[in-house]
């Protein structure tokens, strides 16, 4: 005779370990690694403090991305206890699990029990279909994807590098977007700047730029500095975003950027684009090295094509400009290795990716003092800031 | 004969070409090589004192030659020298 669904479920528990709260909540301490196997909708009620989520049906498929090592130990809870029991039978079972323990009771008997719980903030449902690539990966799931929503970034220049890196950060769910930009959409611009349209030729570009990114993810708040930035504005401007992205097109902005980003600590991704050739790094203040550690001098105006208009691939500033928002999503979760401490070398024409080490510069005028006392007259401070671009013509 | 990756803001300088070899059993001799061969990059790798600018970062490979022994470090054949300016555009 087949088994009832209640003696299956008896059989089950007596073949598994169950562990009680009391003992989840010192294992909890420990960082021992516990999976919630409830459905989504069931967690706006709380789950257990640090707690990962992995629907039961979604188990087999997502552990290994959570918990690699099989002999480790882990804990899985659900509401009462059932489903866990079976989730441990599972992964001991069928994946090797050697340390899995179901907790007794469920959250029910851990609330019951006085322990804390958090109350995450949960994704919409429409939020949930938009992003559902980004909850299926196990390095982003629906906490990343908060971490996404709740992130602020600043765009320097909605042109070349700007215009992939805002459309590819809104998709992403990237929940403010502020963007300093000074220009119009110009006929010129459309061979690469694919954010703006040709209908939108003569307006302004942060207004062009609101257009699509609303158009594309109307979660997105779009955020317009429609100046250009200079000292008098910058700190202003930069002050509460977490991640900067730098695509201007002007050493001395590039070098007050620095200074101004150094003293908030600010990370900024930056690349700059040439022809064919593409550079990218990413600065993290006082972790790795600056601007100035890595270019302590800007060459001669003769040297510096980037006062006036050159030429480039129309698709490069695509490659680098998303090979920026890669590395500003990494920042943002705090996942994989940033290019921090490496300048990345794109050559279009040869096909090549090489890099480069980047050292901090113990003798570096900015990073090598505490960020309090850099001070507003050194800010940006640039050997000829006016001559230089006269000369370049 | 090492390899010389040579910037987008010096190609001019050497015909247009994207790498070039040179001779030499260090940095400092085969950037002059380079000098000798290609005179326009002369006043854009070396200061009037022979220094190399501030404003030209040079690689033995990956590894920045001013953590190594700056100009005076050993290049082998099989070594790729990079020469790298700093660009700024992203328009």
């Amino acid at each position: 005779m087949s088994p009832s669904s209640a003696d299956l479920l008896r059989q089950v528990k007596s073949e598994i370990d169950e562990v009680d709260p009391s003992e989840v909540n010192e294992l909890l301490q420990e960082g021992v690694p516990i999976i919630d196997v409830r459905e989504t909708e069931e967690l706006a009620s709380g789950i257990l403090p640090g707690a990962k989520h992995v629907p039961r049906s979604y188990l087999e498929t997502r552990i290994e991305g959570i918990v690699p090592d099989r002999s480790a130990h882990v804990i899985l809870y659900c509401a009462s206890g059932n489903r866990s029991a079976y989730g441990a039978r599972t992964l001991r079972d069928d994946l090797g699990y050697e340390h899995v323990e179901s907790m007794t009771g469920g959250i029910a008997l851990w609330k019951d029990r006085g322990y804390d719980v958090d109350v995450p903030r949960t994704l919409s449902a429409e939020q949930r279909d938009r992003y559902s690539r980004h909850l299926l990966i196990p390095e982003i799931g629906s906490e990343g994807q908060q971490k996404l929503l709740d992130a602020k970034v600043l765009l320097l220049g909605a042109g070349g590098l700007g215009s992939p890196t805002a459309l590819y950060l809104a998709a992403a769910g990237v929940g403010t977007l502020g963007i300093v930009d000074d220009d119009v959409v110009d006929l010129s611009n459309l061979q690469r700047q694919v954010i703006h349209s040709t209908q939108r030729v003569g307006i302004p570009k942060v207004d062009s730029a609101e257009e699509s990114i609303h158009a594309l993810n109307p979660d997105v708040k779009v955020v317009k500095y429609p100046v250009r930035l200079d000292a008098s504005n910058i700190m202003e401007i930069i002050e509460g975003y977490d991640v900067i992205v730098d695509g201007v097109d002007n050493f001395p902005t590039r070098y007050l950027l620095n200074d101004a980003t150094v003293r908030l600590q600010i990370p900024v991704v930056s690349a700059s684009i040439l022809g064919f050739d593409g550079q990218l790094s990413v600065f993290k203040p006082y972790e790795g090295p600056c601007y100035r550690c890595l270019f302590r001098e800007p060459p001669p105006a003769e040297l510096a094509p980037s006062c006036g208009a050159n030429g480039v691939l129309g698709v490069l500033p695509g490659t680098m400009g998303l090979l920026q928002a890669t590395e500003v999503v990494k920042l943002i979760l705090g996942i994989g290795d940033p290019a921090i401490g490496r300048l990345l070398l794109y050559d279009a024409l040869a096909a090549t990716l090489t890099e480069v080490k980047v050292h901090r510069d113990p003798e570096c005028p900015i990073c090598s003092r505490p960020p309090d006392e850099i001070s507003d007259e050194e800010m940006g401070v640039f050997p000829d800031y006016e001559a230089f671009c006269a000369a370049a013509g | 004969m090492a390899k010389i990756k040579i910037p987008p803001v010096l190609r001019p300088s050497v015909g247009g070409e994207r790498e070039v070899s040179a001779s030499g059993e260090n940095v400092g001799e085969i950037l002059r090589d380079l000098a000798d061969s290609h005179p326009a990059t002369a006043d854009q790798l070396f200061s009037a004192d022979g220094e190399l600018n501030r404003y030209v970062n040079v690689y033995l490979n990956d590894e920045d030659v001013r953590v190594l022994d700056g100009l005076d470090t050993a290049v082998a054949d099989s070594d790729t020298v990079v020469i790298l300016p700093a660009m700024a555009g992203g328009r």
